[in-house]
């Protein structure tokens, strides 16, 4: 060490020791540091998300039949605040492909960084996104007339199984930005949304579909949740005899559990496959 | 294995994609202090032999220590003293510079204070101060990489590996981060550089690797490398194209070697053991035939000259055997 130039770091470097909670908090923070600088994505989001509301409210609303001849918005919310829940699947999956490609996620992995906390961190925030999301929806189905008649155990029931639905599909998103590479695998999330938001009872009775789309839709895990919180809010539904119409609350539990417990372990996997 | 004083020791690193070896071999080692240039073409194994030395890549054979600790079984003591840099910034868009260095610096544990306090250190010392505030994203190439390089010394590292570094740079981008890493090295950092441009290697590096197809085949300093190429080598350039022929023939007679002769650039250029004493006698040579001479050199091969040697590509120039 001849010809030092440089001053020696004035602050101490001694450094603490790696921990999930703590890495995953910074990550937070980063996270929503990001949204502060840059809250574009999420109003867009947000934008979006009131639009398919007002348009299916005002727009098509003439045209639906709802069962039971009960009120069309009130038919309508449970089936939006679920198809919100898949819209967001997106965000996630372009924040965790852009961390690959651009480089971050290597240099995390270079760093004595938890290596589940940037995956953690990730859910948390897009958790925290969600619950902005979803609060912003119930107002806007309260001011056009949406009311939720179950009482507060249950409302508060039917707003858990749709966070659950969505902690669920973060990780289907997390799962999708680790394998997929580049934009046009974006493209195609973001396409495939519509497609299996309308493949389930939010819209259409499945009884009127073809029988085997039918079952799909029925089966579909959005379908657990919507039917689920429709009658948990109190709003007319399209009942149905199939075994899985009978059991949705039951499902829009299972549903979500189920797809956890197979994104998130394939998730975490892949993240340390990154290292082969 | 490690001799004391090896920042870096890798012996027989292999590693496999499918049917190819992307490593095959691989032995390096890189004494403390010292800038290591791994020099090779694209898909030689620089990459990969950085990503698993940086603990980003798992290892299917061999071993290797960095700063002391081993790559597979110790990766986290390994990343408390490394810094990687790689070949595109990795950097959070958004976030302002300062954002960024605060939270690498807390991701490495140093709290949220002294992460604050180093992150201003090191944007005053890499130039940045003024745009500290600034999302990265309004950063030129050369401040982006300002950055990264900063990210990198967080922990003032012993180890601190650069992906070619300046890789998309104009020249005064790639003249700040040459000057950044000069100012690196003198504060004893070891650095691993690889690079494909040869001034860069020659410009920085202590000690130079040549890789191809997944191992070192030679090793040296910049100057050992371009002597074992045979030395020195005299060019000259006559005024008619018509005293060719004489030219080459009296190089020949000269210093007793087959020169080559480029026809469109009326050069003959041959190699050479004693630089002055040949020169003194081949224009001696040249005066006594009346061929007069518009220019001549005396040159050391260069880094490219070596590199083309050793890999075994033809060199891509107009040299023809007269």
């Amino acid at each position: 060490m001849s010809a030092v130039s440089m001053p020696a770091p004035a602050v101490d470097l001694t450094p603490g020791r790696p921990a999930l909670l703590a890495d995953s908090g910074t990550l937070i923070w980063r996270n929503l540091a990001r949204w502060r600088r840059d809250p574009g994505p999420l109003i867009a989001s947000l934008g979006f998300n009131i639009l398919i509301v007002l348009m299916f409210a005002y727009l098509f609303g003439g045209a639906l039949q709802v069962p039971g001849g009960g009120s069309y918005r009130e038919f309508l919310m449970p089936g939006m605040f679920v198809m919100t829940m898949v819209f967001g699947i997106s965000l996630t999956t372009v924040a965790v492909a852009e961390d690959l490609e651009r480089g971050v996620t290597d240099r995390l992995r270079s760093m004595p960084v938890s290596p589940l906390a940037p995956l953690a961190a990730r859910a948390v925030a897009d958790m925290l996104f969600a619950l902005v999301t979803l609060g912003v929806l119930l107002l806007t189905g309260l001011a056009i007339g949406w009311r939720a008649h179950g009482g507060a155990a249950a409302t508060l029931a039917a707003v858990g199984l749709i966070l659950l639905l969505r902690f669920a599909l973060i990780w289907v998103g997390i799962f999708l930005g680790l394998v997929t590479r580049g934009q046009t695998a974006v493209v195609a999330v973001q396409t495939l949304e519509f497609p299996l938001g309308f493949l389930s009872n939010a819209f259409v009775a499945p009884s009127t579909m073809p029988a085997w789309l039918g079952a799909v839709a029925a089966w579909n895990p959005l379908s657990a949740t919507v039917g689920a919180t429709r009658e948990l809010f109190g709003n007319p539904g399209w009942g149905g005899d199939s075994w899985a119409a009978q059991h949705y609350p039951w499902l829009a539990v299972l549903w979500p559990l189920v797809l956890v417990a197979v994104f998130l372990p394939l998730s975490v996997l892949r993240y340390r496959r990154l290292a082969d | 294995m490690t001799t004391r004083g090896d920042a870096i020791a890798a012996q027989g690193l292999r590693k496999r994609y499918r049917e190819r070896y992307a490593l095959d071999g691989f032995d390096l080692r890189v004494p403390q202090g010292t800038v290591c240039g791994l020099l090779g073409p694209n898909g030689a194994g620089k990459t990969t032999s950085v990503r698993i030395l940086s603990t980003l890549l798992r290892l299917d054979e061999g071993r290797a220590e960095v700063a002391g600790f081993d790559v597979t079984n110790q990766p986290d003591q390994v990343r408390y003293r490394i810094g990687l840099v790689g070949q595109h910034p990795a950097l959070d868009e958004a976030l302002s510079g300062r954002q960024n260095l605060v939270l690498f610096g807390r991701l490495f544990h140093l709290g949220r204070r002294r992460a604050r306090q180093r992150a201003a250190e090191l944007l005053e010392r890499f130039g940045l101060a003024d745009a500290a505030e600034q999302p990265v994203s309004t950063y030129s190439g050369g401040m982006r990489r300002r950055l990264d390089l900063a990210a990198g010394m967080i922990l003032a590292p012993a180890v601190l590996f650069l992906d070619e570094p300046t890789t998309g740079l104009d020249p005064r981008g790639r003249n700040e981060v040459w000057e950044s890493v000069r100012e690196l090295v003198r504060t004893g950092t070891t650095v691993l550089l690889t690079t494909q441009h040869l001034d860069e290697a020659d410009q920085l590096a202590d000690r130079i690797s040549v890789v191809e197809a997944g191992r070192v085949i030679a090793e040296g300093t910049p100057d050992d490398l371009k002597t074992r190429l045979g030395g020195d080598r005299i060019e000259v350039v006559v005024a008619a194209p018509t005293d060719l022929a004489v030219a080459v023939a009296e190089v020949r007679r000269a210093v007793d070697d087959e020169p080559t002769v480029d026809v469109d650039r009326r050069m003959v250029s041959v190699r050479v053991g004693h630089r002055a004493g040949a020169l003194v006698d081949v224009l001696r040579a040249l005066d006594a035939v009346n061929v007069p001479v518009a220019d001549v050199a005396l040159r050391r091969p260069t880094l490219d000259d070596v590199f083309l040697h050793l890999t075994g590509d033809r060199a891509p120039t107009a040299e023809v055997v007269a």
